[in-house]
């Protein structure tokens, strides 16, 4: 009945015009709310700190990214990506890239903090984007029950259900979590580097994205209740462990008795 | 010391109890006839009994667990002390679980006594088959008991896998998913023989029960039953000794179980037990709390089985997909089928090995002395290539860990897996064989021309000679006790016709010891000494 009754409707000639408007509504409305939510901090830089990451920016990111961080053949465009994408590419390590591969690897940050501030400044100033996300976020206050559970649906699939990272194709890789602090964990939910896909606002609220790093902090803070972790691999590492130093301590034994007698 | 020194009239208390036991079951007569046992020295002997008292603390860590687990998957509400579960929605299974491991006195040390005591127990019995393949402790008369030890490894991998999948937590369940996709690949009776096991829709409300009532009754009871006979077996056939003087297929030469090897063993029990407990308080092992309940739509990265289902996930792994074909309305899913009925063949062709090899040489005497693996040259490059099989699949399950900790392509990884997968048992094969005839021609040289002592003398006419050294009787004899085998011919049967069988056989019989190298007779042995008596 509901069927026969939805095929007729369909063929009435505002259908058209009304399927059309909502389609435009959902998508045009979800990418506003969604672009107004991401901006977590409300970004007040100074033009000082704009000139000076210019500088910063021409010196150091401009032979790959273009003077005018338009992007080029070697590098995308950075217009638009925003100062939360700028703290975690060049906070972590990962820009300036040392070397291209797979993927880009976190190493020791050569930036100051003041430099990096100077330079996302910069960027932001090009045009909206991901804003640096407010310390209130960041308190690892959250629900960790809830984050756990968050985690485990949205991002254990690649980084493991404790963070320990994880195999991607062709050599890319999820990295572990235990090192990134919750700025760092904030950043790459809202701007998705490389493989990781974007969570937004829309998809995890800030108080999600909170839960997650609360559950990932206690995660960190707090060693397994049952010794030793084996790196958090799983099965793997233990069965390995059962192997190598379990039958291999008990081997050793099975010689000495066996030797006694000789 | 009392009970020994008392006088006729009045017997000391011990000799009272022994004296009321015997007059009842006979126990001097039991005592006498097990007391007497011998049992050979060595090391190698020793692997059985470590998966047997691996057994013993699983029994007794398991009865200690089912004190405290719920199996029901009815949700609850989590309200423990764990925090970063407190409020979540699990089973009851899971929340016992989490239970046992917070809140139970010994409860988390109990669980990871009993999984590292699982992982131990096959591992421990994986080796003990593979002493006795590569020693050839399997021929006759103890080829039934081979399979017998077979059957308990494949009981030690269905009791760990039922076990593995009790907590319902994401991991488990995420492998009894898989175990689930497997069945229903099967084709007519895949869908049913899963909705029968599940109890409807994967993964339902009975299966944490039903494998509940596996694990800690059918299983285990199997297993039992399958030790006794195993155990029994060792008592009709006799244990094996390594070859040396005085001993032959007739005899067992060692120590006798009472007292030596009651306190040995004994004594070595409490060190199994003590190596298990030390790794238990100090190395986690499946942290269920990480994992989260089950729920059907995550998976971690990460997820692998235990080390004992490895090989099996490993086959999923490295079989190519997108090998699935229609027809009728029936989809024959070959990427699930093709490893399904691989490591079944694998299985069936460990389990027949022995009679294989019976057959093949056609050998009917009892043996009780083992090979050294290198007088075997054949077997032992068959066993190796069937442990690079294993290897490769087992390796094949971890490809994601090994890319990642190598910094490798988890793509290449994989290729380089199913690549090897054929070419490494071949590779293995080759290299074994070559490697145990060329071991078996230098303790031919040296059966025959004695040690190179490196010492160079130059005789009064010029010529200059290494000295040899010549063995001693004991070393002589184990490079010079073994037997090997002539090819059988195929022969002509009473109608004057050759069947496949029989050319089946003679090549198999050609395949195996075509290249033997024969041991040293007693006339070469002769020859060479006299020819070093004369000054070589």
């Amino acid at each position: 009945m509901l069927k026969r009754k939805m095929n007729s409707a369909r063929r009435k000639p505002f259908a058209a015009i009304l399927v059309i408007a909502a389609g435009l509504a959902i998508t045009g409305g979800g990418y506003a709310a969604a672009t107004a939510a991401t901006s977590a901090k409300s970004e007040v830089y100074t033009a000082a700190q704009q000139d000076s990451g210019r500088k910063l920016f021409l010196a150091n990111c401009a032979s790959c990214h273009g003077s005018n961080a338009q992007g080029t053949k070697a590098a995308p465009s950075l217009i638009g990506v925003g100062a939360a994408s700028v703290a975690f590419q060049v906070g972590s390590g990962r820009m300036p890239a040392q070397a291209s591969g797979p993927q880009l690897t976190d190493k020791p940050s050569q930036f100051t903090d003041q430099q990096i501030t100077d330079l996302a400044a910069w960027v932001a100033s090009l045009a909206p984007g991901p804003a640096i996300p407010d310390d209130k976020w960041l308190q690892a206050d959250g629900n960790a029950q809830k984050g756990g559970e968050l985690f485990r649906i949205n991002c254990a699939m690649c980084h493991n259900a404790v963070g320990a990272g994880g195999a991607l194709t062709g050599g890319k890789w999820a990295p572990p979590l235990s090192g990134a602090d919750p700025a760092e964990i904030y950043e790459a939910m809202i701007t998705g580097p490389q493989n990781m896909p974007v969570f937004n606002d829309a998809n995890l609220t800030p108080q999600d994205k909170s839960d997650i790093i609360t559950y990932l902090v206690y995660q960190r803070e707090h060693p397994s209740a049952g010794g030793y972790e084996l790196a958090n691999l799983g099965p793997v590492a233990e069965g390995l462990f059962a192997w190598i130093f379990a039958l291999g301590f008990i081997i050793a034994i099975t010689v000495w008795l066996g030797a006694k007698s000789n | 010391m009392s009970t020994t020194t008392a006088t006729k009239a009045k017997p000391g208390f011990l000799a009272d109890r022994a004296n009321f036991l015997d007059e009842r079951v006979g126990v001097a007569g039991i005592l006498k006839e097990f007391g007497r046992k011998i049992f050979p020295d060595h090391w190698s002997f020793m692997l059985g009994e470590v998966a047997l008292y691996s057994f013993l603390v699983l029994l007794l860590s398991g009865t200690f667990l089912t004190f405290f687990f719920q199996p029901a998957m009815t949700p609850v509400i989590y309200d423990g002390v764990y925090g970063p579960l407190k409020g979540a929605e699990m089973s009851i299974a899971y929340a016992s679980t989490l239970d046992i491991s917070f809140e139970v006195r010994g409860g988390l040390l109990m669980r990871q006594v009993h999984h590292w005591a699982a992982l131990l127990f096959v591992a421990a019995a994986g080796l003990h088959m593979l002493r006795v393949f590569f020693t050839g402790a399997f021929r006759k008369p103890r080829e039934i008991n081979w399979v017998v030890g077979f059957m308990l490894f494949v009981l030690g991998m269905a009791a760990g896998f039922t076990g593995y999948s009790l907590p319902d937590d994401l991991l488990s369940g995420n492998g009894l998913r898989i175990i689930d996709g497997m069945i229903k690949a099967i084709p007519v009776v895949g869908a049913y023989v899963s909705s029968l096991l599940f109890g409807g829709q994967f993964p339902g409300e009975s299966i944490v029960a039903r494998l509940y009532g596996l694990h800690i009754l059918l299983v285990p009871a199997l297993i039992l039953v399958f030790i006794v006979i195993h155990l029994f077996m060792v008592v009709i056939h006799k244990h094996t000794h390594y070859s040396g003087p005085g001993r032959t297929d007739d005899n067992v030469v060692g120590y006798p179980l009472m007292p030596v090897y009651v306190a040995k063993a004994g004594g070595f029990f409490f060190l199994v037990f003590g190596v298990i407990m030390l790794v238990a308080a100090t190395f986690t092992i499946n942290p269920v709390w990480n994992y989260g309940g089950y729920d059907p739509s995550p998976v971690s990265a990460g997820t692998q089985p235990d080390w004992y289902i490895g090989w099996l996930d490993g086959a999923l792994r490295l079989t190519p997909s997108h090998l699935e074909v229609s027809s009728g309305g029936v989809t024959w899913s070959w990427n699930i089928l093709i490893p399904l009925i691989t490591s079944l063949v694998f299985l069936a062709v460990v389990a027949i090995y022995p009679f294989v090899e019976a057959w093949v040489t056609g050998d009917q005497r009892e043996h009780h002395v083992l090979d050294r693996p290198r007088n075997a040259p054949t077997r032992t490059a068959i066993g190796v290539a069937g442990m690079v099989f294993y290897a490769d699949l087992w390796a094949g399950a971890s490809t994601d860990i090994i890319a990642t900790n190598f910094k490798m392509s988890l793509n290449q990884v994989l290729t380089f897996f199913q690549i090897m997968l054929i070419l490494g048992p071949i590779i293995g094969y080759l290299i074994t064989k070559r490697a145990c005839l060329s071991l078996q021609r230098k303790d031919r040289e040296i059966a025959l021309h004695g040690r190179e002592t490196g010492r160079i003398v130059r005789l009064p006419h010029g010529e200059f000679i290494e000295v040899h050294e010549p063995l001693d009787a004991h070393a002589l004899y184990r490079l010079v006790s073994f037997d090997t085998y002539q090819p059988i011919m195929p022969r002509p049967n009473d109608q004057g016709k050759i069947t496949v069988s029989t050319r089946l056989r003679a090549a198999m019989s050609r395949w195996f010891f075509e290249d033997r190298i024969e041991p040293v007779t007693q006339t070469e042995l002769t020859a060479a000494q006299k020819h070093a008596a004369i000054g070589h």
